[in-house]
C-alpha cells in the first residue's frame, strides 16, 4: 500500500514541460548559438557542425544546450545525446583549466595507478570525470598511453609524469596551484 | 476464414506490392539448390529451405544492421565470413552454413557476448525464453573465458511499467529500431563509445523520465532480459492469501486468445474457459471480463461521438489505449481537446468496482482488492495515474501482464492445457462480441460504429434494444479489420458521410494525426499504440525467444482472427444489447453521459513535454 501511495503522490514518469526558450540563461552565448542554428538550419547532417559551434561557445555542451538544439533543429533528443556522447571532442561537463589523466592500462594498473587515483580524489575532493569547484582541475582516466616503461603514468594538460607515487600527488598539484596564483598576482598588478 | 479482405483504400501496407516483375536468382546452400527472388538475404533464403542460421540482432524488416555477427556463413570464393542477415544472394553463389570454421566463429562471438554478460540465468526473468541463452545452447557453448573489467550498472526501474538492466544488454539495438521506426517515439539511441557504449534513453535516464509511452514494444523486441516488465506477482499472492480480502480480477479481451501460447498451445488458441478456471484455482474470489467494461465504454463513447457530431467538434479520437493517450500528451498536445473523455475499459471497470460493485456484494470497501490482467505494460502505468483513484488508493490495485499471469499459473503448479472450462461470473462478466473485438486493431471502431449506427437509427432508448438479434443482422465493418498499418473507410451515419480512420502502432498514428493537422477531413479515429492492437501488446507472450520467425507480423493475424471468431459466434454482438449494461444504466448510471457517468467513467488529460528533465 505504501508503495502505491508513493507512486500516486510522486506522479512523475513523464517528461516535464520545458520552456526551451528559457533553457540558456547567458544571452550573449544564446545569441551566438542562435546564429549558428540559423546558418545550419534545415540542412540535414549539420548537427555535428552546430554542436561544434556550441562546444566553442560554451566550452562544453550541457544538457540544456542539447535539448535546445534538438528542439530548434527538430531532431530527436536521443539522437543529439548520442552524437554528443560519441565524439570525444564534445564534453558534457565544464572542463577544468588543467585536465589530469591517469593511465589505467594494465601495466600502470599493476604498478599502483589506483593509489594515484585515490590520492588525487582525496586531494581534489572529486570523482573521476568530475571537475573541482574552483574550475582548476578535471580528473579523467585513460587506457594505455604507450609509456608502459615509465608506469605508472599520469598527464596534466599533456605534461607527462612518470613513475608517480601517491605521496607525490600533493606536490605535483601544488605546482599548478602556485602557477595559477602567480598568474593572478601578475594580472592583478598590471 | 475471416479477415482476408483487402483494404479498399490502402495507404500503407505491411506487405510490399507484388505486382512488379520479380527477378530470380539460383544459388546453392549447403548443397541444396535454391531459386529465390533477387535481393533476398542469405538468411531468408536459408530459412526458406529449412536451414536455420542463428541470429541475435536481426528483426525481420525492422532491424537488419549486421551488428552481432552470430549469423556468419561461408561463401565460396570469399575470404571473410559475411553476415547472412544482411548479405544478399547472388547468382551461382555457394553458401555453407555448417562448417567447423563457421561453427567456431559463431561460438567465439557468443562466448565474447557472454563474457561480460551478467549471467544469472536461473534467477532471470527470461530464463528458458531467452534468445541469447538459446543461441548459446544451440552452439554448444561450454566454456566462457573470464574477462577482467566488466561494467556493472544499477537496474533502472523508476516507473511503474518497465525495468531496464544494462548488465544484460547485448547492444543488438532492436529496442532502438522498434521504438524509432515502428513507434516513432525515438526514446533510445547508442550513447558513449567503445567499451562504455550503451543503448539507452537520452542521457541514460530512466524510461519514466523521458517521453516514453510505456507501450512495451521494446520489451517484446529485446532478445534478453535487459528490458522486462516490472513484476507485480508477489503483492497479488499476498492479497490472495489473506482470507478477509475479496479479490476480484478482470481479464482484457485479448488475454483469452494469447495466454495459451505460454503453455505451448498454437498461436490463436481460444482458452477463455481454461483461463477462468485457472484464475479461480489461483484463489480469485470473482472472475470478471474487461470485455464487459468495453461494452460500457462503447455506450459512453458512441453517445459522446453522436453528441460531438451534432456539435461539429471533430475529429473524434478514441481513448481506450493508455499508450496512445500518453503519446498524444507528449507529442500532439494540441489534439487533446478532440480525444474522447471516456476512460479505458480497464479504468471504467476499476471505478465501477470501487464505487458500485462492492455495495452490491456487501464487501467492506477497503477489503476489495482489484486486479487486472492486461496485454500491456502501459496499463500498469495507466492504473497509477492519479486520475484513476481517490488520491489515496488507485481504483485498480495491481495490473499483471499476460506473461505474469502465466508465471503465476506455473508457480501454482496448474496444468493449464488440461484444465476444464468455466464461465465468467455475473454480472460484470457478461459481455457481447463487440466488447471482445476491442482486443484487435479496428475492433473499437467497429464496436462503436455498431452502436452509433443503432443510436442514430432511432434506437435512443435503452429499452428498445432488440432482445434477440441474429448474427446475420449485425452490421459488420470488415474494411477496418486486418493488419495493414492504416485503414480508412466511409460510413453513412444519420445521413452524414463519416470518414473513419484506424491506426495501430504510433508511427502510423503520426501519419493520420499529421493529416488531420494538415486539414484532412477525418471524423472518427481509432488509435492503438501497439502494432495489431492489444493482441500485439507489450505484455503479451514473447514468442521470439523460442522461435524467431514468429516475431514477424503474422502471429498477430491468428490472435486477431480468434477474437473475431468469438465475436461471430456470440449471440449478442452489440454493446447496447448487454443485459448487465442495461441494468446498470437503469439502476445506477441513468443514461450515457449522465452526471454519475461523467464522474465515474470519464477523465481528463494533460499536456506533457517531450524532452527529458534537464540536469546541469
Ligand atoms: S538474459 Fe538470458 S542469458 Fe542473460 S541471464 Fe537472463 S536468461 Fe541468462
Ligand atoms: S515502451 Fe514504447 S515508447 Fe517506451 S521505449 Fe519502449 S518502445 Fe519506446
Ligand atoms: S536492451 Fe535488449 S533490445 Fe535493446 S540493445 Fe540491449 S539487448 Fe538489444
Ligand atoms: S599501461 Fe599505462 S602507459 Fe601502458
Ligand atoms: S549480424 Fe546477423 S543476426 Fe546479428
Amino acid at each position: 500500500m505504501d508503495k502505491i501511495k508513493r507512486y500516486m503522490a510522486a506522479n512523475r514518469w513523464d517528461a516535464p514541460h520545458i520552456d526551451t526558450a528559457k533553457l540558456i540563461k547567458d544571452k550573449d552565448k544564446k545569441a551566438k548559438l542562435d546564429q549558428a542554428l540559423e546558418e545550419f538550419r534545415d540542412k540535414p547532417g549539420q548537427l555535428v557542425r552546430v554542436l561544434q559551434k556550441a562546444q566553442e561557445i560554451f566550452g562544453y555542451i550541457p544538457e540544456g544546450v542539447q535539448v535546445y538544439v534538438a528542439d530548434r533543429m527538430s531532431i530527436p533528443i536521443s539522437e543529439v545525446a548520442g552524437v554528443v556522447s560519441f565524439y570525444s571532442t564534445f564534453s558534457t561537463r565544464p572542463k577544468g583549466k588543467y585536465t589530469i589523466g591517469v593511465c589505467l592500462g594494465t601495466t600502470c594498473y599493476v604498478k599502483g595507478a589506483q593509489d594515484i587515483v585515490k590520492a588525487l580524489k582525496k586531494e581534489l575532493s572529486i570523482d573521476v570525470t568530475e571537475t573541482t569547484k574552483d574550475g582548476l582541475f578535471s580528473l579523467t582516466s585513460s587506457r594505455c598511453v604507450g609509456a608502459c616503461g615509465m608506469a605508472p603514468v599520469m598527464a596534466i594538460n599533456g605534461e607527462i609524469y612518470s613513475r608517480v607515487k601517491a605521496e607525490d600527488v600533493p606536490f605535483i598539484l601544488a605546482k599548478y596551484r602556485d602557477r595559477v596564483a602567480e598568474e593572478e598576482n601578475f594580472n592583478g598588478q598590471s | 476464414m475471416q479477415n482476408q479482405e483487402k483494404n479498399p483504400i490502402p495507404v500503407m501496407n505491411d506487405q510490399e506490392d507484388t505486382e512488379k516483375q520479380i527477378e530470380r536468382v539460383k544459388l546453392e546452400i549447403d548443397g541444396q539448390p535454391v531459386e529465390i527472388e533477387k535481393g533476398t538475404t542469405i538468411l531468408e533464403a536459408a530459412r526458406n529451405i529449412g536451414v536455420n542460421i542463428p541470429t541475435l540482432c536481426y528483426l525481420k524488416d525492422i532491424n537488419e544492421i549486421g551488428a552481432c555477427r552470430v549469423c556468419l556463413v561461408e561463401v565460396e570464393g570469399r575470404k571473410s565470413l559475411p553476415a547472412a542477415c544482411i548479405y544478399p544472394v547472388e547468382e551461382g553463389m555457394k553458401v555453407r552454413t555448417n562448417t567447423s570454421r563457421v561453427r567456431k566463429a559463431r561460438k567465439k562471438i557468443v562466448e565474447m557476448l557472454l563474457s561480460n554478460h551478467h549471467r544469472e540465468c536461473t534467477a532471470c526473468i527470461r530464463n528458458l525464453n531467452c534468445e541469447l541463452q538459446n543461441v548459446a545452447d544451440s552452439l554448444g557453448v561450454r566454456n566462457i573465458e573470464p574477462t577482467g573489467e566488466t561494467m556493472r550498472y544499477e537496474i533502472h526501474q523508476n516507473n511503474p511499467a518497465i525495468q531496464r538492466d544494462y548488465n544484460k544488454c547485448i547492444h543488438c539495438r532492436r529496442c532502438e529500431s522498434i521504438c524509432s521506426k515502428i513507434q516513432e517515439c525515438y526514446v533510445y539511441s547508442a550513447q558513449k563509445r567503445g567499451f562504455d557504449t550503451v543503448i539507452a534513453p537520452t542521457f541514460m535516464r530512466d524510461l519514466g523520465d523521458v517521453a516514453c509511452i510505456m507501450c512495451g514494444q521494446c520489451v517484446i523486441a529485446c532478445p534478453t532480459a535487459s528490458l522486462a516488465d516490472k513484476e507485480n506477482i508477489n503483492p497479488v499472492w499476498m492479497a490472495l492469501e489473506d482470507p478477509q480480502n475479496h479479490v476480484v480480477v478482470q481479464t482484457a479481451p485479448s488475454i483469452q486468445v494469447t495466454l495459451g501460447e505460454e503453455f505451448g498451445l498454437p498461436v490463436g488458441t481460444k482458452v477463455t474457459g481454461k483461463m477462468v478456471t485457472a484464475l479461480r484455482r489461483l484463489g480469485f474470489d470473482q472472475v470478471f471480463a474487461t470485455d464487459f467494461a468495453a461494452d460500457l465504454t462503447i455506450m459512453e463513447e458512441a453517445y459522446e461521438f453522436v453528441e460531438r457530431l451534432e456539435q461539429n467538434k471533430l475529429p473524434f479520437l478514441t481513448s481506450c489505449c493508455p499508450g496512445w493517450i500518453k503519446f498524444c500528451e507528449h507529442f500532439y498536445p494540441q489534439l487533446i481537446p478532440y480525444v474522447s473523455t471516456c476512460k479505458s475499459p480497464m479504468a471504467m471497470f476499476g471505478a465501477l468496482c470501487r464505487h458500485y460493485h462492492y455495495q452490491e456484494r456487501g464487501i467492506p470497501r477497503e477489503r476489495m482488492i482489484s486486479v487486472a490482467i492486461m496485454p500491456c505494460t502501459a496499463k500498469k502505468y495507466e492504473a497509477a495515474r492519479p486520475e484513476h483513484g481517490d488520491g489515496e488508493r488507485p481504483d485498480i490495485d495491481y495490473v499483471l501482464t499476460t506473461r505474469e499471469l502465466a508465471r503465476m499459473i506455473r508457480q501454482a503448479g496448474i496444468d493449464f492445457a488440461n484444465l476444464p472450462d468455466d464461465e465468467f461470473d455475473a454480472p460484470l462478466g457478461t459481455y457481447t462480441g463487440a466488447g471482445t473485438i476491442f482486443g484487435a486493431t479496428g475492433g473499437v471502431m467497429e464496436a462503436a460504429l455498431r452502436t452509433a449506427w443503432w443510436v442514430m437509427n432511432g434506437g435512443k432508448e435503452m429499452a428498445d434494444a432488440p432482445k434477440k438479434r441474429t448474427r446475420e443482422q449485425t452490421v459488420e465493418f470488415r474494411e477496418i479489420r486486418g493488419q495493414s498499418g492504416l485503414k480508412l473507410t466511409h460510413v453513412m451515419l444519420g445521413g452524414r458521410d463519416i470518414h473513419v480512420a484506424v491506426a495501430h502502432g504510433t508511427g502510423n498514428a503520426r501519419r493520420i494525426l499529421d493529416a488531420i493537422l494538415g486539414g484532412e477531413k477525418i471524423d472518427y479515429v481509432e488509435i492503438m499504440a501497439c502494432p495489431g492492437g492489444c493482441v500485439g501488446g507489450g505484455g503479451q507472450p514473447i514468442l521470439s525467444g523460442r522461435d524467431h520467425k514468429k516475431l514477424s507480423l503474422d502471429y498477430r493475424h491468428n490472435r486477431a482472427d480468434a477474437l473475431y471468431e468469438i465475436d461471430y459466434n456470440k449471440h449478442l454482438r452489440n454493446s447496447y444489447e448487454n443485459p448487465t449494461i442495461q441494468r446498470i444504466y437503469e439502476e445506477y448510471l441513468g443514461h450515457p453521459g449522465s452526471e454519475v457517468a461523467q464522474k465515474l467513467l470519464h477523465t481528463h488529460y494533460r499536456a506533457r513535454g517531450n524532452m527529458p528533465n534537464v540536469r546541469e
